[in-house]
Protein backbone atom coordinates (compact mmCIF):
# COMPACT_ATOMS: atom_id res chain seq x y z
CA UNK A 1 0.00 0.00 0.00
CA UNK A 2 1.61 2.86 -0.68
CA UNK A 3 2.46 5.40 2.04
CA UNK A 4 0.20 7.98 1.07
CA UNK A 5 -3.29 5.78 1.14
CA UNK A 6 -1.32 4.50 4.38
CA UNK A 7 -1.76 8.42 6.06
CA UNK A 8 -4.98 8.22 4.85
CA UNK A 9 -6.41 5.39 6.90
CA UNK A 10 -4.60 5.26 9.78
CA UNK A 11 -6.38 9.62 9.72
CA UNK A 12 -9.23 8.03 9.32
CA UNK A 13 -9.17 5.08 11.60
CA UNK A 14 -8.19 7.43 14.45
CA UNK A 15 -10.70 9.69 13.89
CA UNK A 16 -13.65 6.80 14.33
CA UNK A 17 -11.78 5.79 17.35
CA UNK A 18 -11.82 9.18 18.56
CA UNK A 19 -15.69 10.09 17.90
CA UNK A 20 -16.39 6.84 19.69
CA UNK A 21 -13.99 6.14 22.50
CA UNK A 22 -16.10 8.26 24.84
CA UNK A 23 -19.65 7.29 23.89
CA UNK A 24 -18.73 3.64 25.53
CA UNK A 25 -16.37 5.54 27.73
CA UNK A 26 -17.82 8.61 28.51
CA UNK A 27 -14.77 9.00 31.77
CA UNK A 28 -12.37 9.42 28.89
CA UNK A 29 -13.87 12.23 27.15
CA UNK A 30 -11.51 15.16 29.34
CA UNK A 31 -8.61 13.22 28.53
CA UNK A 32 -8.89 12.35 25.00
CA UNK A 33 -9.72 16.41 24.69
CA UNK A 34 -6.61 17.05 26.53
CA UNK A 35 -4.43 14.46 24.23
CA UNK A 36 -5.82 16.29 21.34
CA UNK A 37 -5.01 19.71 22.44
CA UNK A 38 -1.49 18.25 23.13
CA UNK A 39 -1.45 16.77 20.04
CA UNK A 40 -1.98 19.31 17.87
CA UNK A 41 1.50 21.17 19.79
CA UNK A 42 3.07 17.68 19.16
CA UNK A 43 2.31 18.32 15.52
CA UNK A 44 3.92 21.46 15.71
CA UNK A 45 7.15 20.08 17.20
CA UNK A 46 7.04 16.95 14.66
CA UNK A 47 7.29 19.65 11.98
CA UNK A 48 10.38 21.28 13.27
CA UNK A 49 12.14 17.70 14.60
CA UNK A 50 12.03 16.97 10.78
CA UNK A 51 14.03 19.97 10.34
CA UNK A 52 16.74 18.42 12.36
CA UNK A 53 15.43 21.46 15.01
CA UNK A 54 13.51 21.42 18.25
CA UNK A 55 11.94 23.77 20.31
CA UNK A 56 12.28 24.27 24.38
CA UNK A 57 9.70 27.29 23.90
CA UNK A 58 6.29 26.16 21.89
CA UNK A 59 4.58 26.63 25.14
CA UNK A 60 4.56 30.47 24.27
CA UNK A 61 2.33 29.89 21.17
CA UNK A 62 0.17 27.41 23.46
CA UNK A 63 -0.18 30.00 25.96
CA UNK A 64 -0.95 32.99 23.83
CA UNK A 65 -3.27 30.49 22.00
CA UNK A 66 -4.78 30.14 25.47
CA UNK A 67 -5.13 33.47 26.24
CA UNK A 68 -6.02 35.22 23.10
CA UNK A 69 -9.38 32.95 23.45
CA UNK A 70 -9.51 33.84 26.94
CA UNK A 71 -9.49 37.94 26.21
CA UNK A 72 -11.63 37.18 23.04
CA UNK A 73 -14.54 35.50 24.54
CA UNK A 74 -14.55 37.93 27.18
CA UNK A 75 -14.23 41.21 24.88
CA UNK A 76 -15.41 40.42 21.43
CA UNK A 77 -17.25 37.32 20.81
CA UNK A 78 -17.86 34.15 23.04
CA UNK A 79 -17.96 31.75 20.14
CA UNK A 80 -15.95 28.62 19.78
CA UNK A 81 -15.24 29.16 15.92
CA UNK A 82 -14.07 32.56 16.26
CA UNK A 83 -11.65 32.43 19.45
CA UNK A 84 -10.36 29.51 17.65
CA UNK A 85 -9.50 31.54 14.19
CA UNK A 86 -8.40 34.76 16.85
CA UNK A 87 -5.96 32.30 18.61
CA UNK A 88 -4.49 31.10 15.97
CA UNK A 89 -4.27 34.12 14.05
CA UNK A 90 -2.50 35.83 16.76
CA UNK A 91 0.15 32.84 17.26
CA UNK A 92 0.46 33.05 13.81
CA UNK A 93 1.42 36.72 13.67
CA UNK A 94 3.75 35.63 17.07
CA UNK A 95 5.76 33.66 15.49
CA UNK A 96 6.20 35.25 12.26
CA UNK A 97 7.53 38.33 14.32
CA UNK A 98 9.34 36.16 16.51
CA UNK A 99 10.56 33.73 13.28
CA UNK A 100 12.33 36.80 11.66
CA UNK A 101 14.95 36.18 14.20
CA UNK A 102 14.57 32.28 15.07
CA UNK A 103 15.13 31.61 11.89
CA UNK A 104 18.57 32.21 11.80
CA UNK A 105 19.62 30.36 14.29
CA UNK A 106 19.92 26.09 14.04
CA UNK A 107 19.83 23.37 16.73
CA UNK A 108 20.58 24.44 20.26
CA UNK A 109 20.68 27.98 19.16
CA UNK A 110 17.43 27.88 18.30
CA UNK A 111 16.12 25.40 20.88
CA UNK A 112 17.52 28.04 23.97
CA UNK A 113 16.37 31.04 21.76
CA UNK A 114 12.82 29.43 21.72
CA UNK A 115 13.42 29.15 25.35
CA UNK A 116 14.41 32.38 26.33
CA UNK A 117 11.57 33.92 24.08
CA UNK A 118 8.66 31.31 26.44
CA UNK A 119 10.18 32.35 29.84
CA UNK A 120 9.97 36.26 28.73
CA UNK A 121 5.90 35.61 27.62
CA UNK A 122 5.75 33.41 31.02
CA UNK A 123 7.14 36.37 33.01
CA UNK A 124 5.07 38.99 31.40
CA UNK A 125 1.91 37.05 31.99
CA UNK A 126 2.64 36.75 35.40
CA UNK A 127 3.68 40.04 35.81
CA UNK A 128 0.86 42.12 33.86
CA UNK A 129 -1.64 41.53 36.31
CA UNK A 130 -4.34 44.04 35.32
CA UNK A 131 -4.40 42.66 31.99
CA UNK A 132 -3.71 39.07 32.74
CA UNK A 133 -5.15 38.11 36.39
CA UNK A 134 -0.95 37.27 36.93
CA UNK A 135 -0.55 33.65 38.72
CA UNK A 136 -4.29 33.31 39.52
CA UNK A 137 -5.07 33.90 35.42
CA UNK A 138 -8.32 34.61 33.29
CA UNK A 139 -11.41 32.44 33.35
CA UNK A 140 -12.64 31.32 30.17
CA UNK A 141 -16.21 31.46 28.63
CA UNK A 142 -17.10 30.22 25.83
CA UNK A 143 -21.06 29.98 24.50
CA UNK A 144 -21.66 29.83 21.53
CA UNK A 145 -20.75 27.56 18.31
CA UNK A 146 -20.64 29.43 14.48
CA UNK A 147 -23.94 31.74 15.99
CA UNK A 148 -25.61 29.04 17.55
CA UNK A 149 -26.02 28.87 21.69
CA UNK A 150 -24.23 25.79 23.15
CA UNK A 151 -26.43 24.00 25.78
CA UNK A 152 -24.25 24.09 29.17
CA UNK A 153 -24.74 20.64 29.71
CA UNK A 154 -23.55 19.56 26.23
CA UNK A 155 -20.67 21.76 26.24
CA UNK A 156 -18.16 19.39 26.61
CA UNK A 157 -19.45 16.98 24.10
CA UNK A 158 -19.67 19.87 21.49
CA UNK A 159 -16.08 21.23 22.19
CA UNK A 160 -15.13 17.03 21.98
CA UNK A 161 -16.19 16.66 18.63
CA UNK A 162 -15.63 19.97 17.42
CA UNK A 163 -11.93 18.94 18.44
CA UNK A 164 -11.99 16.16 16.95
CA UNK A 165 -13.89 17.32 13.49
CA UNK A 166 -10.34 20.01 13.60
CA UNK A 167 -8.22 17.15 14.33
CA UNK A 168 -9.06 15.78 11.01
CA UNK A 169 -9.15 18.91 9.00
CA UNK A 170 -5.52 19.85 10.70
CA UNK A 171 -4.09 15.94 9.98
CA UNK A 172 -5.28 16.00 6.82
CA UNK A 173 -3.52 19.61 5.75
CA UNK A 174 -0.22 18.82 7.95
CA UNK A 175 0.13 15.53 5.79
CA UNK A 176 -0.65 17.49 2.20
CA UNK A 177 2.49 20.30 3.70
CA UNK A 178 4.73 17.45 4.81
CA UNK A 179 4.40 16.12 1.09
CA UNK A 180 5.11 19.23 -0.77
CA UNK A 181 8.24 20.46 -1.82
CA UNK A 182 8.50 22.98 1.55
CA UNK A 183 7.74 19.91 4.01
CA UNK A 184 10.23 17.65 1.99
CA UNK A 185 12.66 20.71 2.49
CA UNK A 186 12.33 20.18 5.89
CA UNK A 187 14.11 17.05 5.90
CA UNK A 188 16.63 18.37 3.23
CA UNK A 189 17.15 20.96 5.84
CA UNK A 190 18.45 18.60 8.49
CA UNK A 191 21.03 16.72 6.03
CA UNK A 192 22.02 19.10 3.72
CA UNK A 193 21.59 22.99 3.79
CA UNK A 194 24.08 24.07 1.68
CA UNK A 195 22.96 21.72 -1.60
CA UNK A 196 19.23 23.53 -0.60
CA UNK A 197 20.54 27.07 -0.86
CA UNK A 198 22.37 25.73 -4.49
CA UNK A 199 18.91 24.62 -5.47
CA UNK A 200 17.70 28.00 -5.03
CA UNK A 201 16.32 27.82 -2.24
CA UNK A 202 16.24 29.71 1.50
CA UNK A 203 17.57 27.15 4.16
CA UNK A 204 16.34 29.76 6.14
CA UNK A 205 12.72 30.28 4.76
CA UNK A 206 11.98 26.59 5.02
CA UNK A 207 12.62 27.08 8.59
CA UNK A 208 10.94 29.99 8.99
CA UNK A 209 7.57 28.91 7.44
CA UNK A 210 8.16 25.43 9.54
CA UNK A 211 8.25 27.89 12.44
CA UNK A 212 5.26 29.56 11.97
CA UNK A 213 3.11 26.51 10.67
CA UNK A 214 4.45 25.03 14.01
CA UNK A 215 3.39 27.78 16.23
CA UNK A 216 -0.18 27.86 14.83
CA UNK A 217 -0.74 24.54 15.53
CA UNK A 218 0.69 24.96 18.97
CA UNK A 219 -1.65 27.93 19.75
CA UNK A 220 -4.89 25.77 17.92
CA UNK A 221 -3.45 23.62 20.63
CA UNK A 222 -3.85 26.21 23.50
CA UNK A 223 -7.62 27.47 22.51
CA UNK A 224 -8.18 23.94 23.11
CA UNK A 225 -6.72 23.72 26.26
CA UNK A 226 -8.72 26.59 27.38
CA UNK A 227 -12.06 26.20 26.00
CA UNK A 228 -11.53 22.71 27.76
CA UNK A 229 -10.29 23.79 31.09
CA UNK A 230 -11.91 27.06 31.60
CA UNK A 231 -9.41 28.54 33.01
CA UNK A 232 -6.04 30.21 31.79
CA UNK A 233 -3.09 30.59 34.33
CA UNK A 234 0.84 31.73 33.03
CA UNK A 235 2.26 28.27 33.63
CA UNK A 236 0.75 27.14 30.39
CA UNK A 237 3.37 29.45 28.73
CA UNK A 238 6.08 27.72 31.17
CA UNK A 239 9.28 25.80 29.85
CA UNK A 240 8.19 22.53 31.29
CA UNK A 241 5.31 22.64 29.26
CA UNK A 242 7.60 23.45 25.77
CA UNK A 243 9.31 20.01 27.23
CA UNK A 244 6.32 18.16 27.29
CA UNK A 245 5.19 18.66 23.87
CA UNK A 246 9.48 17.79 22.93
CA UNK A 247 8.73 14.56 24.99
CA UNK A 248 5.10 14.14 23.14
CA UNK A 249 6.83 14.46 19.90
CA UNK A 250 9.44 12.04 20.64
CA UNK A 251 7.37 9.19 21.73
CA UNK A 252 5.42 9.05 19.18
CA UNK A 253 7.57 9.24 16.30
CA UNK A 254 7.79 11.78 13.33
CA UNK A 255 7.19 9.30 10.59
CA UNK A 256 3.83 10.12 10.26
CA UNK A 257 1.39 12.62 11.57
CA UNK A 258 -0.36 10.27 13.20
CA UNK A 259 2.25 9.68 15.71
CA UNK A 260 2.01 13.12 17.35
CA UNK A 261 -1.79 12.22 18.08
CA UNK A 262 -0.92 8.38 19.04
CA UNK A 263 1.73 10.15 21.42
CA UNK A 264 -0.30 12.62 23.29
CA UNK A 265 -2.95 10.00 23.90
CA UNK A 266 -0.48 7.96 25.28
CA UNK A 267 1.83 10.96 27.01
CA UNK A 268 -2.08 11.32 28.60
CA UNK A 269 -2.36 7.99 29.71
CA UNK A 270 0.76 6.88 31.02
CA UNK A 271 -0.05 10.87 33.11
CA UNK A 272 -3.48 10.07 34.31
CA UNK A 273 -2.50 6.36 35.26
CA UNK A 274 1.01 7.37 37.04
CA UNK A 275 -0.84 10.44 38.77
CA UNK A 276 -3.88 7.82 40.37
CA UNK A 277 -1.39 5.00 41.23
CA UNK A 278 1.59 6.84 42.35
CA UNK A 279 0.76 10.49 43.05
CA UNK A 280 4.47 11.52 44.09
CA UNK A 281 6.62 10.01 41.71
CA UNK A 282 4.42 10.35 38.19
CA UNK A 283 7.07 12.31 36.82
CA UNK A 284 9.55 9.75 37.66
CA UNK A 285 7.29 7.14 35.42
CA UNK A 286 7.05 9.53 32.79
CA UNK A 287 10.84 10.07 32.81
CA UNK A 288 11.63 6.44 33.01
CA UNK A 289 9.21 5.87 29.98
CA UNK A 290 10.88 8.84 27.63
CA UNK A 291 14.53 6.81 28.47
CA UNK A 292 13.16 3.48 27.60
CA UNK A 293 11.67 4.87 24.37
CA UNK A 294 14.93 6.88 23.82
CA UNK A 295 16.93 3.54 23.99
CA UNK A 296 15.27 1.01 22.43
CA UNK A 297 12.43 2.62 20.17
CA UNK A 298 14.04 6.06 18.90
CA UNK A 299 11.76 6.37 16.23
CA UNK A 300 8.91 7.00 18.78
CA UNK A 301 5.81 4.73 18.38
CA UNK A 302 5.10 5.06 14.98
CA UNK A 303 8.58 3.53 14.45
CA UNK A 304 8.08 0.55 16.52
CA UNK A 305 4.38 0.48 14.57
CA UNK A 306 6.34 0.23 11.46
CA UNK A 307 8.99 -2.42 12.56
CA UNK A 308 6.01 -4.67 13.21
CA UNK A 309 4.85 -4.34 10.07
CA UNK A 310 7.76 -4.87 8.60
CA UNK A 311 8.57 -8.21 9.82
CA UNK A 312 5.31 -9.48 9.76
CA UNK A 313 5.61 -8.70 6.41
CA UNK A 314 9.50 -10.03 6.01
CA UNK A 315 7.59 -13.35 8.08
CA UNK A 316 5.08 -13.55 5.14
CA UNK B 1 31.19 27.54 -31.84
CA UNK B 2 28.92 29.96 -30.22
CA UNK B 3 31.06 33.45 -29.63
CA UNK B 4 28.82 34.87 -27.27
CA UNK B 5 30.70 35.20 -23.63
CA UNK B 6 28.60 33.35 -21.16
CA UNK B 7 30.77 34.23 -17.90
CA UNK B 8 33.71 36.64 -17.76
CA UNK B 9 35.78 37.00 -15.04
CA UNK B 10 38.50 40.02 -14.97
CA UNK B 11 41.44 40.34 -12.33
CA UNK B 12 39.90 38.26 -9.78
CA UNK B 13 42.07 38.14 -6.46
CA UNK B 14 41.60 36.52 -3.22
CA UNK B 15 43.65 35.01 -0.66
CA UNK B 16 43.72 32.75 2.14
CA UNK B 17 46.49 33.28 4.98
CA UNK B 18 48.76 34.87 2.54
CA UNK B 19 48.21 31.82 -0.16
CA UNK B 20 46.97 33.77 -3.46
CA UNK B 21 43.95 31.28 -4.89
CA UNK B 22 43.52 33.77 -7.48
CA UNK B 23 45.64 36.32 -8.10
CA UNK B 24 44.20 38.50 -11.31
CA UNK B 25 42.15 35.97 -13.07
CA UNK B 26 41.15 37.14 -16.36
CA UNK B 27 38.89 34.21 -18.11
CA UNK B 28 35.88 33.86 -20.87
CA UNK B 29 33.86 31.15 -21.41
CA UNK B 30 31.96 31.25 -24.43
CA UNK B 31 28.17 29.16 -24.86
CA UNK B 32 28.62 26.03 -25.09
CA UNK B 33 31.97 25.26 -24.55
CA UNK B 34 33.05 22.05 -22.32
CA UNK B 35 36.13 23.07 -20.52
CA UNK B 36 38.01 21.86 -18.04
CA UNK B 37 40.56 24.03 -15.17
CA UNK B 38 43.56 21.36 -14.48
CA UNK B 39 46.34 22.06 -12.18
CA UNK B 40 48.13 21.03 -8.93
CA UNK B 41 46.25 20.60 -5.44
CA UNK B 42 46.00 24.13 -3.96
CA UNK B 43 46.37 26.36 -7.26
CA UNK B 44 42.97 27.61 -6.58
CA UNK B 45 41.00 25.32 -8.89
CA UNK B 46 38.19 24.85 -6.42
CA UNK B 47 38.50 28.70 -5.16
CA UNK B 48 37.46 29.72 -8.77
CA UNK B 49 34.25 27.52 -8.78
CA UNK B 50 33.47 29.07 -5.35
CA UNK B 51 33.97 32.12 -6.23
CA UNK B 52 31.43 32.07 -9.69
CA UNK B 53 28.76 30.86 -7.68
CA UNK B 54 28.96 33.09 -4.16
CA UNK B 55 30.43 30.68 -1.55
CA UNK B 56 34.18 32.96 -1.52
CA UNK B 57 34.07 36.95 -2.18
CA UNK B 58 36.95 38.16 -4.48
CA UNK B 59 38.83 40.99 -2.43
CA UNK B 60 39.33 42.67 -6.22
CA UNK B 61 37.85 41.96 -9.52
CA UNK B 62 34.53 40.73 -10.52
CA UNK B 63 32.67 37.56 -12.61
CA UNK B 64 30.17 38.76 -14.87
CA UNK B 65 27.34 36.23 -16.31
CA UNK B 66 25.67 37.41 -19.00
CA UNK B 67 25.02 40.91 -18.16
CA UNK B 68 24.77 40.39 -14.02
CA UNK B 69 27.75 40.52 -11.49
CA UNK B 70 27.82 37.76 -9.58
CA UNK B 71 30.37 38.97 -6.75
CA UNK B 72 27.78 40.20 -4.54
CA UNK B 73 25.30 37.63 -5.21
CA UNK B 74 24.66 34.75 -2.62
CA UNK B 75 24.45 31.29 -4.09
CA UNK B 76 20.84 31.35 -4.04
CA UNK B 77 20.46 33.96 -5.88
CA UNK B 78 23.44 32.92 -8.32
CA UNK B 79 21.55 29.33 -8.57
CA UNK B 80 18.18 31.07 -9.68
CA UNK B 81 20.40 32.80 -12.71
CA UNK B 82 20.73 29.76 -14.25
CA UNK B 83 24.08 27.92 -12.71
CA UNK B 84 24.15 25.16 -11.40
CA UNK B 85 26.99 23.15 -9.09
CA UNK B 86 28.18 20.07 -8.24
CA UNK B 87 30.69 19.29 -5.58
CA UNK B 88 34.05 16.91 -5.00
CA UNK B 89 32.20 15.44 -2.10
CA UNK B 90 28.36 15.13 -3.46
CA UNK B 91 25.65 17.15 -1.98
CA UNK B 92 22.72 15.29 -1.61
CA UNK B 93 19.69 15.06 0.60
CA UNK B 94 20.71 11.94 2.33
CA UNK B 95 17.32 10.76 3.91
CA UNK B 96 15.75 11.15 1.02
CA UNK B 97 15.43 8.39 -2.05
CA UNK B 98 17.39 9.37 -5.37
CA UNK B 99 14.31 10.43 -6.88
CA UNK B 100 13.09 12.16 -4.04
CA UNK B 101 16.28 14.16 -4.52
CA UNK B 102 15.54 15.27 -8.10
CA UNK B 103 12.18 15.91 -7.60
CA UNK B 104 13.37 18.69 -5.09
CA UNK B 105 15.50 19.89 -7.44
CA UNK B 106 12.86 19.73 -9.91
CA UNK B 107 10.44 21.57 -7.46
CA UNK B 108 13.37 24.36 -6.69
CA UNK B 109 13.28 24.69 -10.65
CA UNK B 110 9.73 25.25 -11.22
CA UNK B 111 7.11 25.69 -8.41
CA UNK B 112 8.41 25.48 -5.02
CA UNK B 113 6.05 27.19 -2.53
CA UNK B 114 3.41 24.97 -3.79
CA UNK B 115 1.45 22.28 -1.22
CA UNK B 116 0.84 20.49 -4.02
CA UNK B 117 2.86 16.84 -4.11
CA UNK B 118 6.44 16.46 -4.05
CA UNK B 119 5.58 13.01 -6.45
CA UNK B 120 3.40 14.57 -9.31
CA UNK B 121 3.27 12.89 -12.65
CA UNK B 122 5.14 15.43 -14.90
CA UNK B 123 7.80 16.35 -12.70
CA UNK B 124 8.16 12.36 -11.43
CA UNK B 125 8.56 11.55 -15.49
CA UNK B 126 11.64 14.63 -15.97
CA UNK B 127 13.19 12.53 -12.72
CA UNK B 128 12.68 9.25 -14.42
CA UNK B 129 14.18 10.17 -17.99
CA UNK B 130 17.03 11.84 -16.16
CA UNK B 131 17.45 8.59 -14.02
CA UNK B 132 17.61 6.73 -16.91
CA UNK B 133 20.00 8.58 -18.82
CA UNK B 134 22.72 8.28 -15.51
CA UNK B 135 20.88 4.33 -15.62
CA UNK B 136 20.23 4.98 -12.30
CA UNK B 137 16.37 3.70 -12.14
CA UNK B 138 17.26 0.49 -10.28
CA UNK B 139 18.36 2.85 -7.79
CA UNK B 140 15.25 5.20 -7.79
CA UNK B 141 13.50 4.32 -4.53
CA UNK B 142 16.48 4.01 -2.39
CA UNK B 143 17.66 6.16 0.29
CA UNK B 144 20.49 7.78 -1.32
CA UNK B 145 22.96 7.97 2.10
CA UNK B 146 23.07 4.24 1.97
CA UNK B 147 24.08 3.94 -1.39
CA UNK B 148 27.76 4.15 -2.79
CA UNK B 149 30.10 7.09 -3.38
CA UNK B 150 29.92 6.63 -7.22
CA UNK B 151 25.72 6.63 -7.18
CA UNK B 152 25.68 9.99 -5.25
CA UNK B 153 28.34 11.56 -7.20
CA UNK B 154 25.72 10.74 -10.42
CA UNK B 155 22.65 11.91 -8.48
CA UNK B 156 24.60 15.17 -7.49
CA UNK B 157 25.48 15.90 -10.85
CA UNK B 158 21.95 14.50 -11.93
CA UNK B 159 20.36 17.22 -9.43
CA UNK B 160 22.44 19.79 -11.20
CA UNK B 161 21.15 18.99 -14.85
CA UNK B 162 17.28 19.10 -13.28
CA UNK B 163 17.80 22.68 -12.60
CA UNK B 164 18.37 23.27 -16.02
CA UNK B 165 21.40 25.59 -15.69
CA UNK B 166 22.79 27.40 -18.69
CA UNK B 167 26.52 27.02 -16.97
CA UNK B 168 27.43 23.90 -14.81
CA UNK B 169 30.42 24.20 -12.93
CA UNK B 170 31.38 20.74 -11.97
CA UNK B 171 34.75 19.67 -9.26
CA UNK B 172 36.32 16.64 -9.75
CA UNK B 173 32.87 15.10 -11.18
CA UNK B 174 34.98 11.75 -11.56
CA UNK B 175 36.92 11.26 -8.53
CA UNK B 176 36.63 8.80 -5.91
CA UNK B 177 35.00 6.62 -9.01
CA UNK B 178 36.68 3.35 -10.19
CA UNK B 179 38.56 4.69 -13.92
CA UNK B 180 35.89 2.16 -15.94
CA UNK B 181 33.22 4.62 -14.08
CA UNK B 182 34.62 7.75 -15.11
CA UNK B 183 34.37 7.11 -18.88
CA UNK B 184 30.74 5.88 -18.66
CA UNK B 185 29.66 9.06 -16.39
CA UNK B 186 31.38 11.53 -19.31
CA UNK B 187 29.90 9.21 -21.68
CA UNK B 188 26.77 9.60 -20.18
CA UNK B 189 27.29 13.19 -19.39
CA UNK B 190 29.16 14.82 -22.33
CA UNK B 191 25.85 13.97 -24.81
CA UNK B 192 23.59 15.77 -22.24
CA UNK B 193 25.47 18.94 -21.96
CA UNK B 194 25.99 19.23 -26.19
CA UNK B 195 22.35 17.91 -26.71
CA UNK B 196 21.00 21.01 -24.33
CA UNK B 197 23.73 23.16 -25.55
CA UNK B 198 24.84 24.02 -21.42
CA UNK B 199 28.02 25.48 -20.98
CA UNK B 200 30.03 23.25 -18.62
CA UNK B 201 33.45 24.40 -16.60
CA UNK B 202 35.48 20.89 -14.49
CA UNK B 203 37.48 20.75 -12.23
CA UNK B 204 39.84 17.54 -13.13
CA UNK B 205 42.30 15.59 -12.46
CA UNK B 206 42.69 13.16 -15.02
CA UNK B 207 44.47 14.41 -18.43
CA UNK B 208 43.39 11.55 -20.61
CA UNK B 209 39.51 12.46 -19.78
CA UNK B 210 40.46 15.89 -20.18
CA UNK B 211 42.30 15.63 -23.36
CA UNK B 212 39.31 12.86 -24.86
CA UNK B 213 35.83 15.32 -23.55
CA UNK B 214 37.13 18.72 -23.61
CA UNK B 215 36.88 21.18 -26.11
CA UNK B 216 39.46 23.60 -23.98
CA UNK B 217 41.54 23.39 -21.30
CA UNK B 218 42.84 26.20 -18.77
CA UNK B 219 46.20 25.53 -16.87
CA UNK B 220 46.03 26.83 -13.32
CA UNK B 221 48.95 27.51 -11.25
CA UNK B 222 49.44 29.56 -8.07
CA UNK B 223 46.16 31.76 -8.38
CA UNK B 224 46.86 32.01 -12.12
CA UNK B 225 46.06 30.94 -15.55
CA UNK B 226 49.07 29.94 -16.90
CA UNK B 227 48.31 28.23 -20.39
CA UNK B 228 44.72 28.27 -22.16
CA UNK B 229 43.84 26.10 -25.73
CA UNK B 230 42.38 23.33 -27.07
CA UNK B 231 43.88 20.12 -25.11
CA UNK B 232 45.70 18.61 -27.99
CA UNK B 233 47.91 21.97 -28.26
CA UNK B 234 48.10 22.06 -24.41
CA UNK B 235 49.26 18.87 -23.77
CA UNK B 236 51.91 19.71 -26.00
CA UNK B 237 53.57 22.54 -24.18
CA UNK B 238 56.71 21.67 -22.43
CA UNK B 239 56.69 24.05 -19.56
CA UNK B 240 52.97 21.98 -18.84
CA UNK B 241 54.15 18.95 -19.23
CA UNK B 242 56.79 19.61 -16.61
CA UNK B 243 55.33 21.95 -14.28
CA UNK B 244 51.58 21.33 -13.72
CA UNK B 245 50.77 18.05 -15.84
CA UNK B 246 54.19 16.26 -13.84
CA UNK B 247 52.39 17.51 -11.03
CA UNK B 248 48.92 16.97 -11.37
Amino acid sequence: MKRRSITALAIALSLVALALAPQFQPVLRPLLLMAMAVSFCALGLLILLRAGQVSFGHALYFACGAYTVAFGARHVNADMLTVTIMAVVCGTLLSMALGVLLSRYRDIFYAMLNLAFSMVGYTLLLKLYELTGGSDGISVQVTHLAGAEIDAQRFGWTLYYYTVALMGVVLLLIARYLNSPPGQALAALKTNETRLEYLGISGRLVLYTGHVVSAALASLGGAIAAMATGHVTPEMAYWSRSAEFVFVAILGGIGNVVGALAGALSFELIRTTASAYAANSWQLILGMVLVLIVLFAPKGLHGMVQQIFRRNGDAQ
Amino acid sequence: MNEEIVLHSSDLHVEFGGVKAANGVDLKLRRGQLASIIGPNGSGKTTFLNLCTGYVRPTRGSVVFGNTDLTRLTPRAITRLGIARTFQLPQVFSQHTVLENLLIALAARDRFWTMARLHRDAPRREAEELLQIFDLSDVAGREIGRLPEGIRKLVDIAIALALAPSLLLMDEPTSGVSSQEKFEIMDMLVPILKERGITALLVEHDMELVERYMDRVIVWTAGQVVADGPPSEIMRKEEVLRNVIGDV
